[in-house]
């Protein structure tokens, strides 16, 4: 849209003329400058560019929905009305059916905790056939540690879904529906998805996973201002990605310790700080989301996996349709199962702050 | 001046303690900024306007449509069609309570008309936040019975791809500058939602708004959510006419509500 060239938007010859002698090629050319600027710089009067403005800025306007035509767009061309089902019913439930399309769920926790499992169940769930609640769609996969196992894939399936996996080379054409990519870089990933925008209505691909996208981006070599600008151009790139092909994108986040022991206030706060009682020395270390707030606000679902006295939880802690619960989990032969179904509703700072306390890196599985 | 002062309508927020440090609720004819940490309640805040400013003016509303600009792709429909129905249950309740006799008040609204009368425009990109926003003059004057636009967040394309800082400043101040002038020359209420940022003051991190200092003259009134213990509160941080006060809320199934804690005091900062 932005790059549209504005001598094919109709505008009357004579202005337009003047905007490629300045040099105001396209419509972003155009709309980076104010218009007392543009005033200036065409000499031309201010009703004129104005005007022109106006024209200009309607050819390149999105186009207007009403929210009703959404749901019922939604409703008509997508599963459950956009969402993928995880399996884990309180999670689902409050998700309204499942993790939404067209935009980003972010994984968050300690190493360890569960988010690779989370999310080889999901390729699973998106390349089921969809009489078996899946989106009989190919997966796209970005492995940047290699910690995918296909092994672990064709186990946890046989293990959800013995009726399905039982059958001759099912498990071998699920697990071909599941696309490996390992890049090594930032701007290797952008290329990744470059191709894969480019791919992604034909090759009928129904979910995209980053495992992980901290290491991608603390990977690389700069630091501070740079990173963060070249994270925001890639946020900003993943976004319109899941919007336009209305897929599901999961990404996963590690953990970093916080810095200090009070929280960030804003200015007016400073003068009534509330006190806080000592904590006594215990083995709980305090840790938040990598990858910085604006990351935060970018992701629209933030599903936090934690540990607390040796049980693990998975909390929604940011969800638009849901209110804050906390769900108990396991990680079983099976992939994670829930222990309550209900959900324990968090308050306050609670609902962001992940706790790793009491347990081991290894997972225990049931059998 | 002063008459048209007194006749700007209100558009309630559904928390009565945010109401009244709000002086009744949204202000049309103004440009009100509402900023705060991931999670707080921001798209929350907008979709809720957006729903009640559908409310008709026999149960006190606006009876108006709503503009939604998403910028970050937060507006989820699930969540809008449960305001939705909240909102419309309440209505019933109100008017089952006050006019149990008289069937002409019978609510005749359905869900999906509260969601017909919200106008959604996606945008991907700074260039188009800024068409869109030279747009609306013609949008608006094709639809008069728009009384609120919500820009949900303004911030997130200016916080990447901009090397040159100070045109950031200049096309801010150009697209703030017409907000402002479509509040006023349409009588409506414009909702600017906005992030937030860390400033280094005086040794030591603090929170602020995002987009700079110069950015805080760009609105009529800022209001600040955040999180006081285990509560959200709102901060009126700038204001003309309203004082600096705070009021808590929460964020529900139902959409925004007052606060559920005992201590519902409204602290006078």
């Amino acid at each position: 849209m932005a790059n549209k060239l504005i001598n094919q938007m109709a505008l009357p010859k004579s202005i337009a003329n003047i905007f490629a002698a300045r040099n105001i090629i396209t419509a972003k050319d155009a709309l980076s400058l104010t218009e007392f600027e543009l005033m200036e710089l065409l000499d031309v009067g201010m009703a004129e560019v104005t005007s022109a403005m106006a024209h200009i800025s309607e050819v390149v306007c999105p186009p207007c929905q009403t929210a009703l035509l959404l749901m019922e767009q939604r409703v008509r061309n997508e599963s459950l009305a956009g969402h993928l089902p995880t399996r884990l019913k309180g999670l689902d439930e409050a998700l309204c059916g499942g993790i939404p399309f067209g935009v980003l769920t972010e994984l968050v926790g300690p190493p360890g905790i569960g988010k690779t499992q989370f999310c080889l169940k999901l390729s699973l769930l998106a390349s089921l056939p969809v009489n078996c609640g899946g989106l009989d769609g190919r997966v796209i996969y970005i492995d940047v540690e290699s910690k995918f196992s296909s092994k672990r894939l064709i186990e946890i399936g046989t293990k959800s879904f013995p009726e399905i996996f039982h059958k001759k080379g099912m498990a071998q054409e699920m697990a071909g529906r599941i696309r490996i990519l390992r890049p090594t870089s930032l701007s290797e990933f952008a290329e990744s998805l470059q191709r894969i925008k480019v791919s992604l209505l034909q090759q009928q691909v129904k979910l995209l996973i980053v495992d992980s996208m901290a290491a991608l981006v603390l990977g690389e070599h700069d630091c501070g201002a740079s990173r963060q600008q070249a994270l925001g151009w890639h946020v900003s790139f993943i976004k319109s990605l899941a919007e336009f092909s209305r897929i599901p994108i999961v990404l996963t986040n590690q953990v970093r310790s916080h810095i200090g022991d009070e929280s960030l206030m804003y200015s007016f706060q400073a003068q009534s700080r509330p006190t806080k009682e000592d904590n006594p020395v215990t083995f709980d270390s305090h840790l938040v989301a990598a990858l910085g707030i604006n990351w935060a606000h970018a992701v629209t679902i933030r599903l936090v996996l934690e540990s607390r006295s040796g049980q693990r939880f998975i909390k929604l802690a940011k969800s638009p349709m849901s209110p804050p619960l906390a769900f108990p989990f396991n990680i079983t032969s099976s992939g994670i199962v829930l222990l309550d179904d209900d959900g324990i509703e968090m308050k306050g700072p609670e609902i962001n702050t992940i706790h790793c306390q009491g347990q081991n890196a290894l997972f225990n599985f049931e059998f | 001046m002063f008459n048209e002062e007194r006749f700007s309508s209100l558009i309630t927020t559904s928390c009565v303690d945010l109401d009244n440090i709000l002086g009744g609720g949204i202000n049309c004819k103004e440009v009100t900024e509402i900023g705060g940490v991931p999670g707080i309640g921001k798209t929350q805040i907008g979709i809720q306007l957006a729903v009640n400013v559908q409310i008709p003016l026999e149960y006190g509303g606006l009876g108006g449509k709503a503009i939604y600009i998403d910028t970050e792709g937060s507006f989820m429909v699930e969540r809008v069609l449960q305001i939705a129905e909240a909102c419309i249950e309440d209505m019933s309740e109100y008017s089952h309570h006050f006019h149990k006799d008289n069937q002409a008040y019978g609510v005749k609204m359905h869900p999906n008309s509260i969601l017909e009368n919200i106008f959604y425009f996606r945008v991907c990109s700074y260039t188009e936040q800024i068409a869109l926003v030279n747009y609306l003059d013609k949008f608006v004057t094709e639809h008069k019975d728009v009384k609120i636009i919500i820009i949900d967040s303004v911030t997130f394309h200016f916080r990447q791809d901009f090397d040159d800082m100070a045109l950031r400043t200049r096309l801010l101040g150009e697209m703030s500058l017409k907000l402002m002038k479509l509040a006023r020359n349409f009588c409506l209420a414009v909702v600017m939602l906005n992030q937030v940022t860390t400033k280094h003051i005086e040794g030591s991190f603090q929170l602020t708004l995002a987009l700079g200092d110069s950015w805080s003259h760009s609105c009529t009134n800022r209001i600040i959510l955040y999180w006081n213990g285990n509560e959200r509160h709102a901060y009126i941080d700038k204001s003309p006419s309203l004082k600096s006060a705070s009021a808590p809320y929460s964020v529900t199934s139902r959409g925004i509500r007052n606060s559920t804690s005992s201590s519902k005091r409204i602290k006078m900062v």
